[in-house]
């Protein structure tokens, strides 16, 4: 029988499976361990995209559940493209299916952070806004739309992930206690940063994501917080280049 | 017409690490080209992309793909040509280069470069793959000898001449990397000065160097294991010579992936390789 790839995949990810037949040494003896050179190599490689992409997990985890867990993900999810950039979308969700982790509910939203940060590194640039830009008329300013950089995701999660992922990242930060958190993910320059936000900051901002006008997105933030603070969201997000665009209302 | 002007200086380059980027620009020492891998630089946008921008202003760079699986079984995948069609464009680096090698299988990416048997099958779709490559790309690449740890009972081809075979057919060149040829030689059994002999050195665009870790087999016999992270052994360094004499100097590139080293080790190294040029009668 000749060499299939497809045998040879699926030796490669399963252990338990026969070496392929056919391969030698190069002096006509069975290759044996030789093969596990390529299993080893697949392993480790794709153990350690996880360990990079998921630092605050692998800490929290530690190692060895850390490695085991890869070991599972990257057998169900192996990566769908060569851009190992991308690798572990899944992730987030494959740790919220895992029952023996269920008593670290929190998880997933953390990995969804490290995710969100791993692709806003990668988003595309924007000349962030000029601040000038918002002093128009105000009436005018409540009607115009804005658009955010391409880096800037929102994440509202009921768990203290922004507390979280500081105490595993900063050294002396403080302990997190339990909270819903929102956090927006921005980029100065090229380092992403997770912004904690403040009551009614999550609504404005996802109001405008979704198009909608800087008076509608007051409206949303008041409605669920009534002591929101614009200027302080405003000066967030100017500082950061959060924003690319203003559209004046159309006419 | 295959655009074959573009072409990297038969100079040292190193792999190009962004933990580097302020001492290359500022210390580059020998180091007249970089490489980078492709796939890390298919982002929209950010530092990769910005520093590349950067370094390219200053160096020739050469984009070394690791993810095409020219080797796979299935057609190339479509959406991956494109990126780096796009690369490519705007880039136009002064050198493209892919290995013999499989890592893609039913749309699943293994991180890996997978052996091939070196059969006529297989030679037909390696050369109908670099034809496609060369077509999108609109330029000639240059395909790497593998590092092996095993061989196939099927093979009718010796590695040298299949890579040749297969230069002949597609026009494409060959990067020749002269750490897998002693791991290879070594874990196969074979000479590595007679592969070098055997080899189409005119179609040589590029050599590489790189370090490797030392296993055994089963039988207690030395299997060296591409690792590309400690530096270029002294064996690595004669064979290096040994084709240069034959060759003629030619593009060098030094790769050190993992363990990355502080700027001036890696340097140092690329200081070896012109010492090696320096040697070679033009």
């Amino acid at each position: 029988m000749s060499f299939t790839q497809d045998l040879f995949y699926d030796a490669l990810l399963d252990p338990a499976r026969p070496h392929p037949r056919g391969l030698h040494d190069g002096r006509s003896r069975p290759a044996g361990r030789r093969f596990d050179v390529y299993r080893n190599n697949v392993a480790v490689s794709l153990t350690e995209a996880l360990h990079e992409g998921f630092p605050v997990i692998a800490k929290l985890l530690g190692k060895r559940n850390m490695d085991g867990l890869a070991g599972l993900y990257w057998r169900q999810h192996p990566p769908a493209s060569p851009l190992m950039m991308q690798y572990g979308a899944a992730f987030p969700d494959f740790l919220a299916g895992l029952p023996q982790l269920s008593h670290l509910g929190y998880l997933p939203d953390v990995a969804r952070l490290e995710l969100a940060l791993r692709r806003a590194y990668h988003a595309g640039d924007a000349a962030p806004l000029d601040p000038q830009a918002l002093s128009i008329d105000p009436q005018a300013l409540m009607s115009a739309t804005l658009t955010f950089a391409p880096a800037v995701q929102l994440m509202r999660s009921p768990w203290p992930i922004h507390a979280i992922w500081r105490f595993n990242t900063e050294d002396d930060a403080p302990k997190p206690s339990a909270a819903a958190q929102d956090v927006l993910i921005t980029r100065p320059d090229y380092d992403p940063v997770p912004r904690l936000l403040q009551p009614g900051a999550a609504e404005w901002v996802a109001t405008v994501q979704a198009g909608g006008t800087l008076a509608a997105a007051q409206d949303r933030a008041l409605a669920s917080a009534p002591d929101f603070d614009l200027v302080a969201l405003l000066a967030l997000l100017l500082g950061d280049g959060a924003l690319s665009s203003l559209s004046p209302p159309k006419a | 017409m295959l655009d074959t002007t573009r072409t990297l200086p038969a100079a040292p380059g190193v792999g190009y690490k962004p933990q580097h980027f302020a001492q290359i620009l500022d210390h580059a020492g020998p180091v007249g080209w970089l490489e980078i891998h492709a796939e890390n630089y298919m982002g929209d946008g950010g530092r990769p992309l910005a520093q590349l921008r950067h370094l390219a202003e200053r160096f020739p760079i050469s984009v070394h793909g690791v993810g095409l699986s020219i080797g796979g079984e299935g057609p190339l995948d479509p959406d991956h040509l494109a990126r780096l069609k796009h690369l490519v464009g705007w880039l136009n680096p002064a050198s493209f280069s892919e290995h013999l090698a499989w890592s893609t299988h039913d749309s699943h990416f293994l991180n890996d470069l997978l052996p091939l048997p070196y059969t006529s099958a297989t030679l037909d779709r390696v050369c109908t793959h670099i034809d496609q490559v060369q077509e999108v790309l609109g330029r000639r690449m240059l395909l790497e000898n593998p590092s092996s740890y095993l061989a196939f009972a099927e093979s009718t081809w010796e590695e040298p001449s299949f890579l040749g075979e297969i230069a002949r057919r597609t026009g494409c060149g060959l990067l020749l990397d002269v750490n897998n040829v002693f791991v290879s030689a070594t874990n196969l059994g074979f000479s590595p000065q007679g592969y070098i002999d055997a080899f189409p050195l005119d179609a040589v665009g590029e050599i590489h160097l790189g370090g490797h870790d030392e296993d055994q087999d089963d039988h207690g016999a030395p299997l060296l294991i591409d690792s590309h992270g400690r530096a270029v052994v002294d064996p690595v360094w004669a064979l290096l010579d040994y084709t240069l004499d034959r060759a003629g100097p030619r593009p060098l590139l030094v790769e050190w992936d993992t363990d990355v080293p502080d700027w001036p080790v890696l340097r140092a190294e690329a200081q070896r390789a012109q010492s090696a040029l320096d040697k070679v009668p033009a």
